[in-house]
Formats: C-alpha cells, sequence, structure tokens
C-alpha cells in the first residue's frame, strides 16, 4: 500500500504549483485552472486522510468541494467571459481600476 | 404665617420668574406692580411671621419643609446626614427679616424711579427680586447647605447686576472679580462645612448649637488649633469674601459700576453683611475658638482702620461710600470678634438704614447731576436739592456718630466693647476711635463737596432737579429710622436696658457680669467713652468744614506736600497692582506658557492631532500594498497562510533527526 505520506507530498507539490501558477501565469483562464488545480490539490489530500483514517468524512467533503468548484467555475467563467468582452483582453495585468 | 414661612422667600422668587420670562414686552408699570407686590407682600408675609412669633412667646422657630440631601444609615436605620429645605426663626433671624425685606421694599421703590429711564428694566427688576430670594433663603436657613445655597444666589444675584450694564467693560470686569474673589473665600466657607460636618456630623443649626449637645463635644475640637479654630477662621474666610474684608474686600468698591440702587441693597445694606450675619449665627462655635474670635476682631479692626484711609481721598462718591461700606463693615466684625455679637447685629442694622439713605441719596444727586459721579465736579447743590441734602446729612451725622441718630449708639456699644475686651482691647479700641475720627471727616468732607462751597459743573449742561416722590420718600422713610434706629439701646447710657442686647439675649446668651463688676464704674466708662467718641467725630467734622469749606484751596496744597502718602492713598496702597502682580500676574504666566502652549496645545490638541496623523501616516504607507493588481493580492493571501501555518504548528517542530546524523 502507498503511505498516506507520499499523497500529502504529491498534494503539496499539485498546491505548490497552483500556488505558483496563480502568482505568475497572466492569462486569466490559466489562473483559473491553477485555482482548479488547488483545489484537487486539496481534494487529493482529503481522500489520502479518509483513507488513512478509514473514515469516511473526507471523501463526503471532497464531493462538496467538488459542487463549489463546478458553481465556483460557471460564475467565474461568467466573468472572465465579461472581462473579455469589456477589456478585449484576458489578461489580468489590464485588469486593476481597484488601484488606488 | 409661621407655618408658611416658605412664603417669604417664595414670593420674590416668582416676582423675579415672573418679570424674567415674560416681562420684556410689558409696559413699566406692569413690571412695577410684580416685582413690588412680591417684595411688599413678602415684606407684609414676614411683619405677619413676626408677629405670631412675639405672639407665640417661642424663643425658637423650626421648620422643616422637605428633605433635600439624606443619607440614610442602612445598618441602623435613621439617617446619617441630612440637609432639609429647613427654615427657622429666631431674634437674630427677625432683625435680618426686617432689615432685608423693609430695607429692600424702600430700595425697590426707590428703584422704580431712579431706572424709570433705563434699558432692561424688566431685567433689573428680575435681578434684584431674585436677590431678595436668595437672601432670604441665607437668613432663614436652618443648616449651613441651605444658608450656603443663599449665600452662592445672592453672589449671583450680585454678579448680574454689578454687570447690569454689560457693554460696559468696566462693568462687565467687575462683576468677573467680584465673583472670582468670592469664590475664594467660598472655598474656604465649603472647606469650614465640610469639617464642621466631619466632626459633628451634621450641618443643622439647632443639632450643631445645641448647648446640651456642647458638653459631647469631641475633646479635640477646643484648644488652639483645635476643630473649632480651623473651622471657625475658614467660616470667616468666607465671610472675608462676602462681607469685603482684608484681604478680599478689593470687589466692593468695584462693585459701585452696578446701578446706584443695586449698590445700596446689595453693596451696603444686605449681602455685604451675610459674612456678619454667619459669624453671628455661629457665634458658638466661634466663643469656643478664642483664636479664631481674636482673628476676626483684629481683621475687622484693620479693615475698618485700611478702607477709611483710602475712602479720604477718594473722589467718586459712590466710591467713598464704597469704602465707608468697607470700613463699617469693619466695624461690626471687631464687635463679634470681640464677643459683642449683638454689638455688631445692631451696627449691621444701623448701618443698613444710613448706608441704604447714603447710597440712594447719593443715587439722587448722581441723577440730579445727570449721571456725574465725581465729588469735584459738584459744589453748591444744598439750595438746589433740599430733601436729597437733608436726608443725607442725617445719614451722615449717623455714620458719623453723633448722639442721638443711630449711628452713635452702635458704634458707640462695639468701641465699648473693644475697649473692655481682654486680648489686646486697647490697640482695638484706639484703631477703631481713630477710625471713626476719619470716618466722620471722609463723610463731611463728601457733604460738604457736594452740597457747599461753589458749583464746580458747567450750569448749561447739566440741568441740576430734585428726584420724584418715588425716589424721595424711602430717602425720607430711612432718615428716619436713622434718626431713632439706635434708640433701642439708648436708655444703657443712664442705666437703663439696652432693649437691642436683651432682645438678642435668647440668641446670644445674657452678657455674664464677672465678679467685682463696678455698676457705677462700669457707667463712667461709658459716659467718658461715648464722650470721647462724639469728641473725635466733632473734630473729624471741624477738619473737614475748614479744609473744604473754609479754605477750599486748602486739601490740593496738603495733597502735594504729603506727597507720596498721599499718592499711595490715591491709588488705595497699590493692592489692585500688588494682586495683579502676586497673583494675576503669575495666574496668567502659567495659564499661557504652560496651561495653554504646552499642556493644551502640546499634550490634548498634541495626542488628538497625533493619533490622526499617525493613522494617516500609516495610511500612506500601506496604501501602496493596494496595487489593485489580482495576483499581488493571492501573493499576500499565500504569505498571510504561511505566517499563520508556521505560527500555528511552530510549538510542534521538533528538530528532525536526519539518518545520517549519530
Amino acid at each position: 500500500m502507498v503511505p498516506t505520506t507520499y499523497y500529502i507530498a504529491l498534494s503539496a507539490v499539485l498546491f505548490g504549483l497552483g500556488v505558483l501558477a496563480f502568482i505568475f501565469k497572466r492569462n486569466i483562464i490559466t489562473i483559473f485552472m491553477s485555482i482548479e488545480l488547488m483545489l484537487n490539490a486539496v481534494n487529493l489530500a482529503f481522500v489520502a486522510f479518509s483513507q488513512a483514517s478509514g473514515n469516511l468524512d473526507g471523501q463526503v467533503f471532497v464531493l462538496f468541494v467538488i459542487i463549489v468548484a463546478a458553481a465556483e467555475a460557471a460564475v467565474g467563467l461568467g466573468i472572465v467571459i465579461l472581462i473579455a468582452r469589456n477589456r478585449q483582453t484576458l489578461n489580468v495585468e489590464r485588469v486593476d481600476l481597484l488601484k488606488l | 404665617m409661621l407655618d408658611y414661612l416658605w412664603i417669604i422667600p417664595l414670593l420674590p422668587l416668582l416676582g423675579s420668574a415672573i418679570n424674567g420670562l415674560l416681562g420684556a414686552k410689558w409696559p413699566n408699570k406692569f413690571v412695577n406692580a410684580v416685582a413690588l407686590g412680591a417684595t411688599g407682600l413678602s415684606f407684609a408675609c414676614a411683619l405677619e411671621a413676626v408677629r405670631e412669633f412675639f405672639a407665640s412667646g417661642q424663643a425658637f422657630v423650626h421648620k422643616e419643609y422637605f428633605d433635600w440631601i439624606v443619607v440614610p444609615d442602612v445598618v441602623h436605620g435613621g439617617s446619617l446626614f441630612r440637609a432639609g429645605f429647613d427654615l427657622q426663626m429666631d431674634q437674630l433671624t427677625v432683625i435680618m427679616l426686617m432689615v432685608v425685606t423693609g430695607v429692600g421694599f424702600l430700595i425697590h421703590i426707590y428703584s422704580t424711579g431712579y431706572m424709570a429711564h433705563e434699558g432692561g428694566y424688566y431685567r433689573f427688576f428680575s435681578y434684584l427680586n431674585l436677590f431678595m430670594f436668595f437672601m432670604l433663603i441665607l437668613i432663614l436657613a436652618a443648616n449651613y447647605v441651605l444658608l450656603f445655597v443663599g449665600w452662592e444666589g445672592v453672589g449671583l444675584a450680585s454678579y448680574l447686576l454689578i454687570g447690569f450694564y454689560f457693554l460696559r467693560k468696566s462693568a462687565a470686569d467687575a462683576g468677573k472679580k467680584a465673583f472670582i474673589v468670592n469664590r475664594i473665600g467660598d472655598f474656604g466657607f465649603m472647606l469650614g462645612m465640610f469639617l464642621l460636618f466631619r466632626t459633628f456630623h451634621t450641618l443643622d443649626f439647632a443639632t450643631l448649637f445645641n448647648a446640651q449637645h456642647a458638653a459631647g463635644w469631641p475633646p479635640d475640637a477646643m484648644g488652639h488649633l483645635g476643630t473649632f479654630t480651623i473651622a471657625c477662621l475658614l467660616l470667616f474666610m468666607g465671610a472675608c469674601g462676602k462681607s469685603a474684608q482684608l484681604p478680599l474686600y478689593v470687589w466692593l468698591p468695584d462693585a459701585m459700576e452696578g446701578p446706584t440702587p443695586v449698590s445700596a441693597l446689595i453693596h451696603a445694606a444686605t449681602m455685604v453683611t451675610a459674612g456678619v450675619y454667619v459669624v453671628a449665627r455661629s457665634h458658638i462655635l466661634f466663643t469656643h475658638a478664642p483664636i479664631a474670635m481674636v482673628v476676626v476682631a483684629i481683621v475687622g479692626c484693620a479693615t475698618a482702620f485700611f478702607a477709611a484711609t483710602i475712602g479720604l481721598v477718594q473722589t467718586d462718591i459712590k466710591k467713598v461710600l464704597a469704602y465707608s461700606t468697607v470700613s463699617q463693615l469693619g466695624y461690626m466684625f471687631l464687635g463679634c470678634g470681640v464677643g459683642a455679637f449683638s454689638a455688631g447685629i445692631f451696627h449691621l442694622m444701623t448701618h443698613a438704614f444710613f448706608k441704604a439713605l447714603l447710597f440712594l441719596a447719593a443715587g439722587s444727586v448722581i441723577h440730579a447731576m445727570g449721571g456725574e459721579q465725581d465729588m469735584l465736579k459738584m459744589g453748591g447743590l444744598s439750595e438746589k436739592i433740599k430733601w436729597t441734602y437733608a436726608t443725607m446729612l442725617t445719614a451722615t451725622l449717623a455714620i458719623a456718630g453723633i448722639p442721638p441718630l443711630a449711628g452713635f449708639f452702635s458704634k458707640d456699644s462695639i468701641l465699648l466693647s473693644a475697649f473692655n475686651s481682654e486680648h489686646g482691647g486697647r490697640i482695638l479700641y484706639g484703631l477703631g476711635l481713630f477710625t471713626a475720627l476719619l470716618t466722620s471727616f471722609y463723610m463731611f468732607r463728601l457733604i460738604f463737596l457736594t452740597f457747599f462751597g461753589e458749583e464746580r459743573y458747567d450750569e448749561h449742561h447739566v440741568h441740576v432737579h430734585e428726584s420724584p416722590w418715588s425716589m424721595l420718600g424711602p430717602l425720607v422713610i430711612l432718615a428716619l429710622l436713622s434718626i431713632v434706629g439706635g434708640w433701642l439701646a439708648a436708655p444703657a447710657l443712664w442705666g437703663g436696658t439696652d432693649y437691642f442686647t436683651s432682645f438678642l439675649g435668647p440668641v446670644f446668651g445674657a452678657g455674664e457680669v464677672p465678679p467685682g463688676f463696678d455698676e457705677a464704674a462700669a457707667q463712667q466708662l461709658e459716659w467718658i467713652l461715648a464722650g470721647v467718641a462724639v469728641a473725635s467725630a466733632l473734630i473729624g467734622l471741624a477738619v473737614a468744614y475748614w479744609l473744604y469749606v473754609k479754605q477750599p484751596e486748602k486739601p490740593a496744597s496738603i495733597a502735594k506736600s504729603a506727597g507720596p502718602v498721599y499718592t499711595t492713598l490715591w491709588n488705595k496702597y497699590y493692592v489692585d497692582e500688588l494682586y495683579a502682580a502676586v497673583i494675576v500676574a503669575p495666574l496668567m504666566w502659567v495659564s499661557r506658557n504652560i496651561l495653554w502652549k504646552v499642556v493644551d496645545v502640546d499634550i490634548v490638541d498634541g495626542a488628538v492631532n497625533g493619533i490622526a496623523h499617525g493613522a494617516s501616516e500609516v495610511g500612506d504607507a500601506s496604501r501602496h500594498t493596494q496595487s489593485g493588481n489580482t495576483r499581488s493580492y493571492a501573493v499576500w493571501v499565500v504569505i498571510g497562510a504561511i505566517v499563520i501555518i508556521a505560527v500555528v504548528f511552530w510549538p510542534y517542530l521538533k528538530p528532525v533527526s536526519i539518518g545520517m546524523v549519530p
């Protein structure tokens, strides 16, 4: 059996990649994908702990996360489309009207 | 009426409220009706109360109307302290009540004539009635707390009336000065009350002064610097402020900025005697504190002399009378200080008559002269304003101590008591006698400058005219009182009863006859002292006559040859300047350079401004974190997450042993 540590390590790596992609990528779609990556890294950790502890709570939680991620993707893609329409760009650096 | 003593002070309060709230648009007639009605009814009620008091034959009437401050004793029940709206009446109250309501009513009548052409007519009478209310509370109060209410209230009324012409800066300043100087005295008065409360747990006169209670007084209260001495000195400090004694007399001469009826009522006849009244009211405490008594006598005597010397050279007719008032108040304290409380109160009463008369007559002169107060610009008025002249001359004879007018008897009994007192009585007597001479001199100087000699005013500009009868009537009544007011004490001169002293006997206790008292010798002494007093008054009169009628050019040359003495007197011993330099200037300096520029600007404002400035600085620094760039926010989130995780897990971290290390 694969030790839990390995799953957690993989999850951490995936999460770290997601964070890095979120920070350094400019394309808004890519940023979205990096968010999905982070969510799924967390899902992986949940499942791994669930399996290690023999408790199904973690897996139930994963289902919730997937549902929320789907809803978030729907709302987020709507925003992305609006930004693309209004700005003719998908570069987040051009979307900084909140700047003081 | 005795059951309804509260009506006496309440009537003027109603008058004040009605006039003050509604009188602004009323014609003078209505205002007069309300103000005079209130005071007149109050006088009538007072008369009725006094009649019933005598008819009932009681020595002391005490009425509790409602509780004001009560500290309940939760352990034993009852109350630890009670200060109620309690009024009382005894012989001393009777005297004060008659003086305040009677003279007050006369002065109200006079004011209707004097103030007829002044603006703020309703305001004047509203204040005047307010004063009557507080003064009546003061003299009817049955405990120190209620007395203090009246005490502060008359101070307020005095402030309002001194500053009546508030558009004139000098008047507004004089009002403030009176108020502030009185605060110093009131500070002492309050401390005195606190001390009495701490020692005896009551401030009710009846319990505090009860003779049986006296035996139970704490042993440390007696003695030379015991509670009594300190409490009495503190109370006397308050009296010094209110009654314009050294060193707090400075406000009274300035208070002459107020309208003349105010000077007569408040600053001569009634309010300024409140200090004497308090000392007399607290006489049981004072008789247990010999040191305090000596202090009272010395301060009184010194003030009498000091103020009289200043009065010698003043040329403003009201200023002369103001210093004269200070001086006469000194006499009253001298009387109280040597233990002759009834003599002090006697002088208080006669002084109320003749000094009110002097002020009112002076007001009549000022009225006749169209507002001129400088005696050097008067002269020769005796023919033109005969009634004023006659009444003022009566008052002057009375204050100078010429028999058989009122002032002679009261001043004589004070001087006699001073002569007989144990503590340096001869010195006090000598100074008092010399002051009597000075009094006679400056009062006749006033008469001669005003009514005799050549006319020193411009006849084309000043239309001298006699005052209306609303003003002259009170003058005549007060003149009669100034003549007969002293006769109560007259029989004492030929061995009879001093009716005034025996009347006040129940309050002050009958004077003990010392062992080996020689009736005949005392009688002889009394005649000798009376003769000396009259002689000194006549000397003063003669000198004034010689200087101001016979040789009118002489005073100027004397003033010149006296040089520094004259300038010192003319500048009132530079006391105002001294106070300005010693007290006011340092206070101003501290206020300006420390309280204002350091405490207020640097610390108070500095703290407030500093907080705002700091917030602004922090905001300015941290606004750069708000780039508007989503990804930079993400970086902050990540950093935050790392920090939280680090903080949470830090305690659980253990040194990881890597396999290769043994």
